[in-house]
C-alpha cells in the first residue's frame, strides 16, 4: 500500500460524488423550468425560459416571472433549507432519526408565527412573522438539545422531540381557539397546512435573507460534523469546539426553519427523507451530505409542488399535506429499519 | 526534553456534579515513557486522563513541555494530545481511511479526500503502525470489534502527538490483540512519546509500562516502576487481593490471584 493507492481510491470516490452532485443540479433547474410551465396555463419550457428573458407575450411574461417565479424560488430555496437542516441535525446528533420536523422546530415555527397573526401585532406579510418564528424555532431546538443532552439515544430524542411539537401544535390550537375572529381562524388553518400556492416576490424576500444565512452558518461548520461522527468528546478532543459547534446548529436551523415557515407554513419530512436519499449515493460522511441533501431537498418540495398542481382534485391540495402523506410512510420505514437502536440496542 | 518532565500536574482537583472525583493529583511524566494508569473502579482514571486532555474543567495547573495548559488554544491542544476514548465509538459507516484521517484534523486537514502529502504520509504511517491497511477501504461498522479498536488506535497515532492518553485500549480484546495494541502503543514511546494507558490489567501494565500510576479515591497514592508501585502493601491496601509476584525475560509478572 502506497501514498498513491490511499489518494486513488479517494479520488475514485470524489468523482463519483461529483457526478451525483451534477445529476442533481440538473434535475433542479429541470424541475424549476417544469414548475415555471405547470399551472392553469401549461408552457413548454422552451416558452418558460423565453418568458423568463423578456421574449413571449405579455400575459406569458407576467404568468412565468410575477406569478410562478416566486413560488419555484420560494420551492427551491425552502427545499434546500429543509434537507440541509435534517442533514445538519443527522450530522449534530449522529442519527439518521434526527430531523427538525420530528423535533418540533416548524411547528414551534408555526406557532410563533400564529401567534403574531392571532394578536394582531403585525400583517401577514411583515418581518415580524419570520422573527417571531425564527424566535420560537430557536428556542424549540435549544429546549430540545436541553433536555435531551450530550450523547443523547434515538429515543430520548424523539420522545422529546414529540412532547416539543405537541406542546407547540397545542399552543397553535389555543391561540385558534381564543381567537374571536372565525375568518382568521380559517386562515390559520389552511396556513398551517404548508403551501407555496399564490406567494409573491414580497414572499421571497421575506424568507430568503433568513435562509441564506441560516444556510451559510450551517454549511460553515460542515467539517465539525465529520470529527463529531467519533462522538463529541473525541471531537473536542480534535480541536472541535462542541458547545459552540451545537450553538450554531440551534441558530442556522432557527434562521432557515423560521424564515421557511414564515412564509409556506409547516412542511413536513423534507428534512428526514433527503439525507436518506443521498446516503446510498454519496456515502455517510455527514459533511459531504450536506449540499447534496439541500439539492435533493429542493428537489422533493418542487416535485410536490408540481404534483399538487397536476393532481386532479376538487379543491387544491395544500404541498405540506402531501410532503407529509409520503414523508409518515417513509418515517415509518425508518423506524423499522432503525428498530434495534430503538430497543435500546447500541446506536 | 529527555529526562525533564515533559507533562507535569500541580495539585489537579476535579469535580463532576458537585462530588470530587479528583483531589490534589500531582504528577511529572517524561516523554519516552509508556505510563499505566491503574486503580479500582471509580478511583478517577478515565477523569484524570480527560482532565490532562483539558476534555474536563479542572483546578490546579496541568503544563505541556512548560507551557500551561489553560493558555493553549483548542487547536494547539488537540496537535499536542491525542486521546483515545473508551468504547472506539463510530456512528457513521464511514471507510477505515477516513476514520484514520480524522487525527489529521487538529493540523488542518478537515477533509479526508483533500489531504496534503504530508498529511497522507502521517495517515499512511498510522494505518501501518497499528496494521489497518488491508482494510482502509471497508466500512468501521463492518469491522469486528479487534480491528475496528486498532483503526481507532490508527486515528490517534494519525494526529502524530507527543503525547497519547488511551482509555482502555485492550479492553474487550483478545490476548494476541491485546499485546498487538501494547506493542503498538510502546513503539509510540519508543519514538519519543509520553503514552499514557489507562488499564485495568495489572499484567499488561507490569509488562510494558515504564511507570506505574496508581490511583485510589481520586488521589494519586503510588507510582514508580511497575514492581515497586504496584508493591504486595500497594496491592493489598489499594486493590484487596494478593498476586503472584515472579520475573520473565526481565519484565515484572504480576497475576491478580486471590481476595483479601
Amino acid at each position: 500500500m502506497s501514498i498513491q493507492s490511499v489518494m486513488a481510491t479517494a479520488d475514485i470516490a470524489a468523482r463519483r460524488r461529483a457526478s451525483v452532485l451534477a445529476a442533481l443540479v440538473v434535475l433542479v433547474v429541470l424541475l424549476v423550468l417544469l414548475s415555471l410551465g405547470v399551472g392553469p396555463v401549461r408552457l413548454s419550457p422552451v416558452s418558460v425560459i423565453d418568458a423568463l428573458f423578456g421574449g413571449g407575450s405579455d400575459v406569458q411574461q407576467v404568468i412565468v416571472r410575477e406569478i410562478r417565479l416566486p413560488r419555484a424560488v420560494l420551492g427551491f430555496a425552502i427545499g434546500a433549507m429543509l434537507g440541509l437542516s435534517g442533514a445538519a441535525m443527522q450530522g449534530l446528533l449522529r442519527n439518521p432519526l434526527a430531523a427538525p420536523e420530528l423535533f418540533g422546530a416548524p411547528q414551534s415555527a408555526a406557532f410563533g408565527a400564529v401567534l403574531v397573526i392571532a394578536l394582531g401585532l403585525a400583517d401577514v406579510r411583515s418581518y415580524a412573522l419570520p422573527v417571531a418564528a425564527i424566535i420560537a424555532a430557536f428556542v424549540s431546538v435549544f429546549a430540545l438539545l436541553a433536555i435531551a443532552g450530550r450523547n443523547a439515544g434515538l429515543l430520548i430524542l424523539i420522545l422529546a422531540g414529540l412532547a416539543i411539537s405537541s406542546l407547540a401544535g397545542a399552543a397553535t390550537a389555543l391561540v385558534m381557539n381564543l381567537s374571536s375572529n372565525p375568518f382568521v381562524v380559517l386562515e390559520i388553518a389552511f396556513w398551517l397546512l404548508g403551501s407555496l400556492e399564490d406567494r409573491s416576490f414580497r414572499h421571497v424576500m421575506l424568507a430568503l435573507p433568513f435562509i441564506a444565512a441560516g444556510a451559510i452558518i450551517l454549511l460553515s461548520q460542515r467539517n465539525a460534523f465529520r470529527a463529531l461522527s467519533l462522538g463529541e468528546e473525541t471531537a473536542q478532543s480534535l480541536g472541535v469546539d462542541v458547545g459552540w459547534l451545537r450553538l450554531m446548529v440551534i441558530a442556522g436551523v432557527a434562521l432557515g426553519v423560521g424564515g421557511a415557515v414564515a412564509v409556506s407554513g409547516a412542511i413536513g419530512f423534507i428534512g428526514l427523507v433527503a439525507p436518506h436519499l443521498m446516503r446510498p449515493l454519496i456515502g455517510h460522511d455527514p459533511a459531504r451530505l450536506l449540499i447534496p441533501s439541500a439539492l435533493t431537498g429542493s428537489a422533493l418540495l418542487l416535485s410536490a409542488d408540481i404534483a399538487v398542481r397536476i393532481i386532479p382534485s376538487t379543491s387544491d391540495i395544500k404541498v405540506g399535506v402531501l410532503t407529509s402523506i409520503i414523508g409518515v410512510p417513509f418515517f415509518l420505514y425508518l423506524i423499522m429499519r432503525e428498530r434495534r437502536a430503538l430497543s435500546g440496542g447500541v446506536a | 526534553m529527555n529526562g525533564a518532565a515533559f507533562l507535569t500536574a500541580q495539585g489537579l482537583g476535579v469535580k463532576l456534579a458537585g462530588r470530587v472525583v479528583l483531589r490534589d493529583v500531582s504528577l511529572a511524566l517524561s516523554s519516552g515513557h509508556l505510563v499505566a494508569l491503574v486503580g479500582p473502579n471509580g478511583a478517577g482514571k478515565t477523569t484524570l486522563l480527560r482532565a490532562l486532555a483539558g476534555l474536563v474543567p479542572s483546578d490546579g495547573e496541568i503544563r505541556v513541555r512548560g507551557e500551561a495548559l489553560s493558555s493553549l488554544p483548542l487547536r494547539e491542544r488537540a496537535r499536542r494530545f491525542a486521546y483515545l476514548p473508551q468504547g472506539h465509538l463510530m456512528h457513521w459507516p464511514l471507510p477505515a481511511r477516513d476514520i484514520v484521517a480524522l487525527g489529521r484534523y487538529p493540523h488542518g486537514a478537515t477533509d479526508p479526500a483533500r489531504l496534503t502529502a504530508k498529511d497522507a504520509e502521517a495517515v499512511l504511517r498510522a494505518m501501518q503502525a497499528a496494521d489497518v491497511t488491508e482494510f482502509s477501504e471497508r466500512r468501521v461498522t463492518e469491522l469486528s470489534g479487534g480491528e475496528r479498536s486498532r483503526v481507532a488506535l490508527a486515528r490517534v497515532l494519525a494526529v502524530e502527538a507527543p503525547v497519547i492518553l488511551a482509555d482502555e485500549p485492550t479492553s474487550s480484546l483478545d490476548p494476541r490483540h491485546q499485546i498487538d495494541v501494547m506493542k503498538t502503543l510502546r513503539t509510540a514511546s519508543d519514538r519519543g512519546g509520553l503514552v499514557i494507558v489507562v488499564t485495568h490489567d495489572l499484567g499488561l501494565a507490569a509488562r510494558f509500562a515504564d511507570t506505574v500510576l496508581v490511583l485510589s479515591d481520586g488521589r494519586l497514592v503510588s507510582q514508580g516502576a511497575p514492581a515497586e508501585a504496584l508493591s504486595e502493601q500497594v496491592m493489598a491496601e489499594v486493590f484487596r487481593i494478593s498476586a503472584y509476584r515472579a520475573e520473565h525475560q526481565r519484565e515484572a509478572v504480576i497475576v491478580p490471584w486471590a481476595e483479601i
